[in-house]
């Protein structure tokens, strides 16, 4: 009964305005989540101002050139059965990434089911998502390099400034995908091995569900503002 | 004692998010709501809408669907306040850059159209 008693003791705080407030200054527990779902919160929110300081400078530099932009459109055009479609690739890479994050979705509830087996195979299945995710945009870095003749200080179409400010933001997405791939792995295999039933606790598969939302979150910036403006 | 043991356990939040609760039909909902968004997105490029309404209608769609990432995939529609606003005030401040860098990106592009013809290449 005392657990009761507890919840109603919690809960007695309003979840408004004057909630906030004391929670606050409550000085005892500020945020009652556990503190890997808040630090990994805290660490997305410094990532999100790395991620927008890049989009931010991308905003500003392309705001001042003389130069025309390159059209990215026609850019990131794939050529399929003799005609381009604009930003084929970046569609699939698009479809690819969302549909990860749904499966990560699904992974975390789960794991709050403690279904090990589908945790774990989801979990994979996000992280071979990601895979796909990277070795595409390999293949397009490749392409606009060796094919287009895309430079971090200059290019064919347009501003200089274009080929720098792609490389960057694109390849430090690239980077967290991929570091996202390893994370989920290693949570994958800690999944299949029942050290989360053992602890009988699966919120570390929410931590890492997390931090590969915010990839994809990231991504849809990316593709907004980078691709189609 | 029961309930004492089960209390030493880290896993017991009152006011953590009833995780449980969401069936995959909600996930899937919002997957092909973000589909349509990514569709509709895309859908502006192939019309060619150009000018203001290309950005604004790629602006709208992008937050919308950052919205449904945040809210439902990461759960914050359920956190508590207290919690939502620790997060999702503090990238509101990257407004105020972005609003210094259009002005100060204006007055630049502004300089470099009266003298870069003078100067030549």
């Amino acid at each position: 009964m005392s657990n009761n008693q507890t919840v109603s003791f919690e809960h007695s705080i309003p979840d408004n305005l004057k909630g906030l407030v004391a929670d606050w200054s409550s000085d005892v527990q500020t945020f009652r989540v556990r503190w890997s779902k808040a630090m990994m919160w805290i660490f997305l929110v410094s990532d999100t101002f790395i991620f927008g300081s890049f989009l931010c400078a991308y905003m500003a530099v392309r705001l001042t050139t003389i130069e025309p932009w390159p059209p990215t459109s026609e850019v990131f055009a794939l050529h399929v059965g003799g005609a381009d479609v604009p930003l084929l690739l970046i569609a699939i890479m698009t479809f690819i990434l969302i549909s990860s994050s749904g499966t990560m979705a699904m992974a975390v509830t789960s794991g709050y089911k403690k279904e090990r087996k589908k945790t774990a195979f989801l979990i994979l299945l996000t992280a071979l998502g990601g895979l796909a995710f990277v070795g595409m945009q390999m293949f397009e870095w490749s392409k606009l390099i060796f094919e287009e003749g895309i430079r971090p200080w200059g290019n064919p179409f347009g501003a200089a400034q274009f080929g720098g400010f792609f490389f960057m933001i694109t390849g430090f997405h690239g980077l967290h995908v991929s570091i996202g791939v390893v994370y989920l792995c290693i949570v994958a295999k800690r999944v299949w091995e029942g050290r989360y039933d053992r602890l009988n606790d699966y919120q570390m598969v929410e931590v890492a569900g997390l931090y590969w939302h915010f990839v994809d979150l990231v991504w849809i910036f990316i593709f907004a503002f980078f691709y189609l403006w | 004692m029961e309930e004492q043991k089960h209390f030493k356990h880290p896993s017991f939040y009152p006011g953590d998010a009833p995780e449980t609760e969401h069936p995959f039909s909600l996930y899937i909902s919002v997957w092909i709501l973000l589909f349509v968004l990514s569709a509709f997105s895309y859908a502006v490029d192939l019309a060619e809408i150009q000018g203001y309404l290309r950005w604004f209608l790629v602006t709208v769609f992008a937050f919308l669907k950052a919205g449904l990432v945040v809210g439902v995939f990461m759960h914050m529609a359920w956190e508590r306040m207290a919690f939502l606003y620790a997060i999702m005030l503090p990238p509101l401040f990257l407004l105020a850059l972005v609003g210094i860098l259009a002005v100060d990106g204006a007055f630049v592009y502004y300089i470099r159209d009266l003298f870069m013809p003078l100067v030549g290449e």
